[in-house]
C-alpha cells in the first residue's frame, strides 16, 4: 500500500486508504428517464459510505449500477464509467458474475432462499467450486459468527431459513454474503423492513464489518446514516449534490439542498 | 319542476309494479335451487361413474376370480375355452408407455419452462406459449394418426425389428403431446418465485443457469412435481394414440419394439368389437376401466397433496 | 485467514460461464422442439391430404372406394353433436359456477364440489364413454344417438366450462353488484342484469374452448358403440350418427395408403374448424380483456 503523508493535502481523502470504486461521468437512463447525471464519486476501502436522498433520486439505482444488477431491468442504458479496484466494470472482459464474487449486496427486504440455514450461506461458495465439506463448515460457521447471528442459529443449522424472524434472516442474508468472502458489500436500505431492535443490531454489525469490508449503504434513514458511515453522499434528482465526511455533512453542509434535506424542510 | 313531477311519477310506477312482488319472490326464492341443483349435477356425474364401474366390476368378478384378476400375466378374453383374465399385461402396456412418454416429456418439457420463465423475453414468451397451448389442443386422433403414419415409419429406418404396432412410437407421441403441460405448469411454478432469491443468487455470482437449477427449481419443486404427476395421469389415460398405434397384444414384460396393448386400448378393441351385452368380455370392460381410474384417481390426488402439502409460502 | 481462495474462485469461473451459456442454448432449442413438432405435423397431414380435399368431398356419403368417399355424414354429426353439447353444458356449467360464487357460501359441502370438479377435470375421457354407455345407452335406452353422444360429452366437458365461468364471474368487480342492489335491485335481477352480462366473455372463451375438446374427443364415442361407417344422416336427437374423429379413426385403423390420405383430409377439415373456433375465442379474449 501506498502510504503519502502530506500535511497540506486539502482534498478528504485519507491518502492510507486506497479507492474501491471510482465512478467517472456516469449517466443512466430508464428508456427516457435520465435516471442518474454525471455522478463522481470516490468509495475508499474500509470505510462505510452512506447514500442518503428523498425517494426516487437515484440511490438504489446506483448502488445496483455498481454490481451491475440494474442491468436486469433490459431498458436500462449507460455511459461513463465506473470503475473497480481500477478496472471499469462495464469492460465487455468483464463478466457480472466475476464483479459479483468481490462485491456482495444485502437487499431491502431479506431474501433466503427456501433452503435451511447452513444451504443458505453454503450456496456461494458452492456455486464457486469449493465443495470441501470442511471447508463449507468453516465458512458458514465463520460467516453466522461474522454476521452475528451464529449463537442463534447454532443448533438448529439445518432448519429452514424462513423459521427465522425478519431481523434474524436479513442477518443471515448478511451471513450468506460474508461467505464468499467479498471485498465491498453493498446494502440497499437494508434496515427498511426490520423493527427497530433488529435494526439496533444490523447498524452494530455494519461498525463490525468495516474493519475488514468496503461498505457502501444506501438508507432513507438519516440518522443510521450519522450513526454508521464516516461518509455521506447527498442524492437529488439523479444528481450528487453533496459528498463529504459524514459529521461535516450533517453539521456544516456547504449545499443549501442538502441542508434543506438534513433539516427536515423536504424529502 | 317537470323533473321532479316525472320522478314521483318513476316512483309511483315502480309501487304498482311492485303489486307484481309474489312472482318476484317465487323467482328469487326458487333460483337458488335450481342453480343448486345443476351444481348437484357434477357430483353426481362422479357418483355415476364410481358406482357404474363398482357395480359392473362386481358382475364381473362374479365371474371371474379377484386373484386371477390382479396376479395373472394372461389375458386371453377372446379364448372360447380357456379364457384369462389377467390384468398385469395391459398394465404392463399402459406403464411402458407412460415411461416412454415421460422420459420424453420431463426433459423438454422442463427444458422449456426454465427458458420461458428464467430466460426468454416478455415477448417471446408471449408468441410461444400460444403455440404451446395449440400444441396441447390437438385432438389425440390426430397424434394417433401422426404417430401412426409418420413415427412409426421412421422409427423403423432405425430400428429394424421395430413391428408396425409397438410402445416406442406412441409412447413418443403421448409424450410430445403432455410436454406443454409440463412446460406450461411448471413455467408458472417457477414464475411465482419471487424475483428476489434471483437477485439474491446473482449477486453473489451466480450464472443464470445457476440461479435457475439452484434457487428457482428447487422454489418451485412442489408445483414442477405436480405438474409431472398430473401428466403420468395423462399419459396413463390416453386412449386414441395406443388404440392406434400401439397394437392389440397384451403382453407383459419391458419390450417396447413388439406390439402391446394399453387397459384403454383394450376398452377400445372390446367396444369396436361385436361381444354381446351381458358376456364377461362385456363386463371385463369395465374392470379395466375401475383399474384405470383407480391409477389416474391416485395419480390427481397425489399431484392435489404434493401441491398443497410442499408449496413454499415465501 | 482467509477460507477461499478467490484466484481459485476465478478460474472456476470460465467453465462456469460456457455452461450457463451451453445450457441456455438447450433451453431455447427444447422450447423450439414442440414448433418443430407442430410444423412437421402440420405439413406432413396438409401434404398428405390436400389431394382429397374437394368439395365433393364434403358432399359424399362414405365409401368403401376411397375415392368416392367423403365426410358429410359426419361433418353434420358433428355439428348435430355441439347442438346438444352447447346448450346443456353451458347451462349446467354457468348455473353451478353462479351457484358456487353467488349464491352458496363457503361450506364443507362447496369445498367438496369444487374438489369433485377438479378431480372430475383429471378423469380420463375414456371412463365418460363407460358411463354413458351404462347411464345413457342402456338404462335410458337412448342407444347410440345423438342425444346420448351429447349428454356423456356434456358431462366430459362440464369441469372446463365451470372453472371459467367461476373465473369470469370472480372477475366481475363487486362494485357493479353494489350499484345494482343499491337502486333496490333482487339478488336475481343484479345476476341477469349486471353480472352475468359482464362475464359473458370470459364465459364464451371457455365454453368455445370445452366445444372444441368436444369435438375433437374420440374414445367415450367409440365406448358408446358409435357407428364408424354410417350411410344416412340424423333426422332427430334419438337417432344414431358419426362424428369426424370416428370417421377420422375409421380411415386411420384400414391398412391402405389411400384410406390414410382420406384420414388426414378429414384431418385437415377437423383442425380447420377448431382453428376457427379458437380464433372466435381469442378474438372475445383479446376484445373484452381488461375492461375493469
Amino acid at each position: 500500500m501506498n502510504i503519502v503523508i502530506d500535511k497540506n493535502n486539502k482534498t478528504l481523502e485519507n491518502p492510507a486508504k486506497e479507492i474501491v470504486y471510482k465512478t467517472n461521468e456516469l449517466n443512466l437512463w430508464y428508456g427516457e428517464n435520465h435516471a442518474l447525471k454525471n455522478i463522481n464519486l470516490d468509495i475508499y476501502e474500509n470505510e462505510v459510505t452512506a447514500i442518503i436522498g428523498p425517494s426516487g433520486c437515484g440511490k438504489s439505482t446506483y448502488i445496483k449500477t455498481l454490481n451491475r444488477m440494474i442491468e436486469l431491468i433490459p431498458i436500462v442504458k449507460t455511459s461513463g464509467e465506473i470503475s473497480y479496484r481500477g478496472r471499469n466494470i462495464f469492460e465487455k472482459s468483464y463478466t457480472v458474475e466475476e464483479l459479483r464474487t468481490k462485491v456482495g449486496m444485502v437487499f431491502q427486504k431479506p431474501n433466503p432462499f427456501p433452503k435451511s440455514i447452513y444451504e443458505n450461506v453454503a450456496y456461494g461458495p458452492k456455486i464457486h467450486g469449493i465443495r470441501d465439506k470442511k471447508v463449507l463448515d468453516e465458512v458458514v460457521e465463520k460467516s453466522l459468527k461474522g454476521a452475528a447471528i451464529w449463537d442463534e442459529v447454532k443448533d438448529r443449522l439445518h432448519q429452514n431459513a424462513y423459521g427465522l424472524s425478519g431481523g434474524q434472516q436479513q442477518r443471515l442474508c448478511i451471513a450468506r454474503c460474508l461467505a464468499i468472502e467479498p471485498d465491498v458489500i453493498l446494502m440497499d436500505e437494508p434496515t427498511s423492513a426490520l423493527d427497530p431492535i433488529s435494526t439496533l443490531k444490523v447498524e452494530e454489525l455494519v461498525q463490525e464489518l468495516k474493519k475488514n469490508f468496503s461498505i457502501i449503504i444506501v438508507t432513507h434513514n438519516m440518522q443510521q446514516a450519522a450513526r454508521i458511515s464516516d461518509k455521506t453522499a447527498f442524492f437529488l434528482n439523479g444528481e450528487v449534490v453533496e459528498f463529504d465526511q459524514t459529521n461535516k455533512i450533517f453539521s456544516t453542509p456547504s449545499d443549501k439542498r442538502t441542508e434543506d434535506y438534513i433539516t427536515g424542510r423536504f424529502g | 319542476m317537470a323533473l321532479k313531477k316525472g320522478s314521483s311519477s318513476i316512483q309511483k310506477l315502480i309501487e304498482e309494479k311492485k303489486k307484481n312482488k309474489s312472482v318476484h319472490s317465487i323467482i328469487e326464492k326458487l333460483i337458488p335451487t335450481i342453480l343448486l341443483l345443476t351444481a348437484v349435477i357434477s357430483v353426481l356425474t362422479t357418483f355415476g361413474i364410481v358406482f357404474t364401474l363398482i357395480f359392473e366390476t362386481f358382475t364381473f368378478f362374479t365371474k371371474v376370480s379377484f386373484i386371477e384378476f390382479i396376479t395373472s400375466k394372461k389375458w386371453y378374453p377372446f379364448s372360447e375355452t380357456q379364457g384369462s383374465y389377467g390384468i398385469l399385461p395391459l398394465v404392463s402396456g399402459t406403464l411402458r408407455v407412460t415411461l416412454i412418454a415421460i422420459i420424453v416429456a420431463v426433459p423438454i418439457g422442463l427444458a422449456s419452462a426454465i427458458f420461458l420463465s428464467e430466460y426468454a423475453h416478455e415477448n417471446t414468451r408471449r408468441i410461444i406459449k400460444p403455440i404451446l397451448e395449440v400444441l396441447a389442443g390437438i385432438p389425440t386422433i390426430v397424434y394417433g394418426f401422426f404417430a401412426l403414419t409418420f413415427v412409426t415409419p421412421i422409427l423403423r429406418e432405425f430400428i429394424p425389428q421395430l413391428e408396425i404396432f409397438n410402445a416406442l412410437s406412441p409412447g413418443i407421441v403421448i409424450g410430445i403431446m403432455i410436454t406443454p403441460m409440463i412446460a406450461s405448469l411448471s413455467e408458472d411454478a417457477m414464475s411465482s418465485v419471487p424475483n428476489s432469491m434471483r437477485e439474491g443468487a446473482l449477486a453473489l455470482g451466480s450464472t443464470k443457469f445457476e440461479v435457475s437449477m439452484k434457487v428457482v427449481l428447487p422454489a418451485a419443486i412442489s408445483g414442477i412435481v405436480a405438474s409431472i404427476v398430473l401428466a403420468v395421469s395423462r399419459a396413463i389415460g390416453e386412449t386414441m394414440i395406443v388404440a392406434v398405434a400401439g397394437g392389440s397384444t397384451p403382453t407383459w414384460g419391458w419390450d417396447v419394439t413388439g406390439s402391446i396393448q394399453t387397459m384403454t386400448a383394450y376398452i377400445v378393441q372390446v367396444s369396436t368389437g361385436d361381444a354381446g351385452y351381458g358376456t364377461t368380455i362385456y363386463y371385463s370392460i369395465y374392470a379395466v376401466g375401475m383399474t384405470l381410474f383407480v391409477f389416474t384417481l391416485v395419480m390427481n390426488l397425489l399431484a392435489q397433496y404434493i401441491a398443497k402439502r410442499f408449496r413454499e409460502v415465501y | 485467514m482467509k477460507l477461499i481462495d478467490h484466484s481459485k474462485v476465478v478460474k472456476n469461473m470460465a467453465p462456469r460461464l460456457l455452461w450457463n451459456q451451453v445450457f441456455k442454448v438447450i433451453f431455447f432449442i427444447a422450447t423450439l422442439f414442440g414448433l418443430f413438432v407442430l410444423g412437421i405435423l402440420l405439413y406432413r397431414i396438409f401434404t398428405q391430404g390436400s389431394g382429397y380435399l374437394s368439395l365433393d368431398f364434403l358432399q359424399n356419403l362414405p365409401s368403401r372406394k376411397p375415392e368416392r368417399a367423403g365426410i358429410k355424414t359426419a361433418l353434420i354429426g358433428t355439428v348435430w353433436l355441439v347442438g346438444v353439447v352447447a346448450p346443456v353444458s353451458l347451462l349446467i356449467g354457468v348455473g353451478t359456477a353462479l351457484y358456487l360464487e353467488e349464491y352458496a357460501k363457503k361450506s364443507r359441502f362447496t369445498d367438496f364440489i369444487q374438489v369433485n370438479i377438479s378431480n372430475l377435470a383429471g378423469v380420463p375421457s375414456i371412463v365418460f364413454g363407460l358411463l354413458g354407455l351404462t347411464l345413457f345407452v342402456r338404462a335410458f335406452a337412448l342407444g347410440t344417438s345423438v342425444l346420448a353422444a351429447g349428454l356423456t360429452m356434456s358431462l366430459l366437458v362440464l369441469p372446463v366450462i365451470i372453472v371459467a365461468s367461476q373465473e369470469a364471474i370472480r372477475a366481475v368487480p363487486n362494485e357493479l353488484r353494489e350499484a345494482s342492489f343499491g337502486m333496490g335491485a333482487t339478488k336475481w335481477q343484479t345476476i341477469i342484469r349486471v353480472v352475468l352480462p359482464a362475464a359473458i366473455p370470459g364465459i364464451l372463451t371457455g365454453g368455445i374452448l370445452a366445444l372444441s375438446r368436444a369435438i375433437g374427443e374420440t374414445a367415450p364415442l367409440v365406448v358408446l358403440g358409435l357407428p364408424l361407417f354410417i350411410a344416412f344422416l340424423p333426422k332427430t336427437v334419438f337417432d344414431t350418427f358419426t362424428v369426424l374423429p370416428m370417421q377420422i379413426y375409421n380411415w386411420t385403423s384400414r391398412p391402405q395408403e389411400e384410406f390414410h390420405a382420406l384420414a388426414a383430409a378429414g384431418i385437415i377439415i377437423l383442425l380447420v374448424m377448431l382453428i376457427i373456433m379458437n380464433s372466435i375465442a381469442v378474438l372475445i379474449r383479446n376484445k373484452f380483456q381488461k375492461r375493469y
